[in-house]
């Protein structure tokens, strides 16, 4: 649904803006592309500099990853749950596949190669090779548990996918606790946690991984795939019976979703420095996909934001802590009856959207009589989706 | 040894089997995963904690105390989280709940301190005399109370006129509302006998461990929700056979030795199940419209 507008929208706007310039001027997608990765690469640039600069310090550098790993998390749920329209309640435990994967991988290899955990700090190309490697590794074991849950998990529907998904994220947890002593030598740790693991997350990677994985993503939902997936969610019958395979499209939505998890428990683990099995219980996963509902469903832009907020907002509220998991609760509970679509509900940004705007003097607060409508009807149909 | 375990197993499994057909009322009603439910009975925990610890009173009073409040917060959070939402999407009423859960949650430890309390025993008997057997008296009590709970339940859905009502919501609110039946003050009473079974929950379980901490409803709740899925989901005896099953489950893991991976066992009993029969084991299966 949320696709359809942003392709209609040009096209309303063209005939309310006829009178100015005639046609509708458009931004050619080799542009676009240009464009966003030009704005990605100055943020990129300009935060390392702040951080060289010591404009932000240690302590706010850390949150910092944080907030970006968060953005990973729930723009990787966002594809099971806003786009696919199901309700996995195990993000965590794909989160804990990545984050063991890639920290055991990087202390293997790193040992066998002779690499010390200080070459990770300062980075080497080899660090760096190592660094993807186990990036990938991670994603990899975390789709793999996507395939192994998703097939049976699929054949279920909403709440008993969500509680299949909640019970395959606890036994990964219970697995990682106990496997120790059943392979019988020294792999996760156990509860005492997996120490050692170097500490590779910096500023540069994990929002570089963040842009990597919004374009990824970006572009699977825009392409014949990404509709696929958006026509499973709005009618599942009338998809399959236009030809869309959907075990196909629902499993690799799966799938997909859990590999972007599985890459940020790697950055996770990296930027932590111990895994504990007990972090990627159930409240983990809640947390994650409160993240996704409080943006809004199918909102990259939402999800995000909303990240940025519950991860930055616990950080700035320690002097209450007391009281802040409560100030949450009612927050949440407020928000949910107020505006339960969530906060951007499926609006998404749009940065080319916004120059073809300038281009065509195509404001907001000039006279459109097609748009007030078209907003409206565009919000309620994204809502009756959901249900 | 094996009749104390078995004894063990219906003990366990009566506790889950009551707060499950709570999770499995409000699920056959409004079709809600009632998040907060496991932290009624911490609630209920606590009150029985106030009632007797506190205040000294007898313990007859703190299990009619606990029922009562259990009962009182379970029809609150309806009224104030759920109903504003009753034709919201179901994922918001979803979140809503885990957003009851986290208040009750943190606010029990804002209130009571992080640390467990202890709730004192509610009877001196600790063990009866069975056919020459001398049996636990709380595991006893539990077996037998969950026996009257259950039986009574069936009897109001099926025999009353508000058991009726709550049948016919379930089925079609729309069409409920029609045939004049109100379908707001049934919600109600459906989550007041929910909660009311979860103070009863509540009671035995504090019988059985004696401890009262914030995040006790977690575990709990989770677990029974589990046997409510495993039962089939909106079904009474599905509830108890579920609950059974989980509780069975984890005493015979327990007593192999294997304690550790109890929590892992149930879970996959679930997927096995949901597997082999997606609507759990009495669920009805339902056929998709187009």
């Amino acid at each position: 649904m949320r696709h359809e507008k942003t392709e209609e929208k040009p096209v309303i706007s063209a005939s309310a803006s006829k009178g100015d310039t005639g046609v509708y001027r458009r931004l050619p997608m080799p542009a676009r592309y240009a464009i966003n990765a030009v704005v990605v690469l100055v943020l990129l640039v300009l935060g390392e500099l702040m951080i060289d600069g010591g404009a932000i310090n240690r302590y706010q550098s850390t949150v910092l990853e944080q907030v970006g790993i968060y953005i990973i998390l729930a723009v990787s749920l966002n594809i099971a749950t806003g786009y696919l329209g199901q309700l996995p309640l195990g993000h965590a435990g794909f989160m804990s596949m990545g984050a063991y994967g890639c920290s055991i991988f990087i202390i293997r290899t790193s040992e066998a190669l002779g690499v010390g955990a200080r070459d990770f700090v300062t980075g080497t190309p080899m660090t760096l090779l190592l660094v993807i490697g186990g990036l990938i590794v991670g994603g990899l074991c975390a789709a793999i548990a996507g395939i192994i849950i998703g097939i049976p998990a699929l054949r279920l529907k909403g709440d008993y996918l969500a509680i299949i998904t909640l019970a395959f994220a606890e036994i990964i947890r219970v697995v990682m606790l106990n496997i120790d002593d059943v392979v019988g030598f020294e792999l996760t740790g156990g509860a005492a946690g997996l120490t050692g693991i170097p500490g590779f997350s910096s500023f540069l990677l994990v929002f570089g991984c963040v842009a990597v994985v919004c374009f990824l993503i970006h572009t699977m939902m825009k392409s014949r795939h990404g509709r696929a997936i958006l026509a499973i969610r709005d009618n599942e019958i009338a998809a399959e019976a236009t030809g869309v395979n959907t075990t196909y499209y629902k499993t690799l939505a799966f799938v997909v979703s859990a590999f972007f998890a599985g890459v940020a428990g790697g950055l996770y683990a990296g930027c932590v420095g111990v895994l504990q099995p007990a972090v990627f219980g159930f409240m983990k996963s809640i947390e994650i996909l409160v993240m996704v509902v409080l943006g809004g469903m199918g909102s990259m832009l939402g999800s995000a934001i909303s990240a940025t907020v519950l991860t930055i907002l616990p950080e700035a509220l320690r002097a209450f802590s007391e009281y802040r998991m409560i100030a949450y609760a009612v927050v949440l509970i407020i928000v949910m009856i107020f505006r339960p679509q969530g906060l951007l509900g499926s609006y998404d940004f749009s940065l080319s959207r916004i120059i073809e705007r300038v281009m065509n003097r195509d404001f907001p607060w000039r006279k459109r009589e097609a748009s007030p409508a078209d907003e409206k009807s565009g919000e309620e149909v994204s809502v009756d989706a959901e249900r | 040894m094996f009749i104390t375990q078995v004894l063990n197993g219906l003990q366990l499994g009566s506790i889950y089997a009551l707060v499950a057909l709570g999770y499995t009322m409000v699920y056959g009603i409004i079709l809600l995963l009632n998040f907060a439910h496991g932290d009624i009975i911490m609630v209920g925990a606590y009150v029985s904690w106030l009632v007797m610890a506190q205040l000294g009173l007898p313990p007859v009073l703190a299990i009619v105390l606990s029922v009562a409040a259990c009962t009182l917060v379970g029809v609150l959070i309806d009224k104030v989280a759920y109903a504003p939402l009753r034709n919201a999407p179901r994922l918001s009423i979803l979140i809503t709940a885990i957003g009851v859960s986290y208040f009750l949650e943190n606010g029990a430890q804002l209130v009571f301190g992080a640390d467990a309390k202890v709730v004192p025993a509610y009877t001196d008997l600790t063990t009866v005399q069975v056919a020459g057997l001398s049996l636990s008296f709380p595991s006893v009590l539990t077996v037998l109370v969950t026996i009257a709970a259950t039986v009574a339940l069936t009897l109001v859905v099926q025999k009353t006129k508000l058991g009726k009502a709550m049948r016919a919501v379930s089925e079609d609110m729309g069409a409920a509302r029609l045939m004049g039946i109100n379908v707001n003050s049934t919600i109600s009473f459906t989550f007041a006998v929910g909660s009311a079974l979860a103070g009863i929950g509540a009671v035995l379980y504090a019988m059985a461990y004696t401890q009262a901490n914030p995040t006790m409803g977690m575990m709990l709740g989770t677990k029974a929700f589990v046997a409510a899925v495993l039962g089939g989901i909106g079904s009474i005896p599905g509830a108890v056979v579920g609950g059974l099953l989980v509780g069975f489950a984890e005493v015979f893991v327990t007593a192999l030795g294997l304690s550790v991976w109890k929590d892992a066992v149930v879970f996959l009993l679930l997927i096995i199940v949901l597997v082999v029969r997606p609507t759990g084991i009495f669920g009805r299966t339902m056929s998709e419209k187009v």
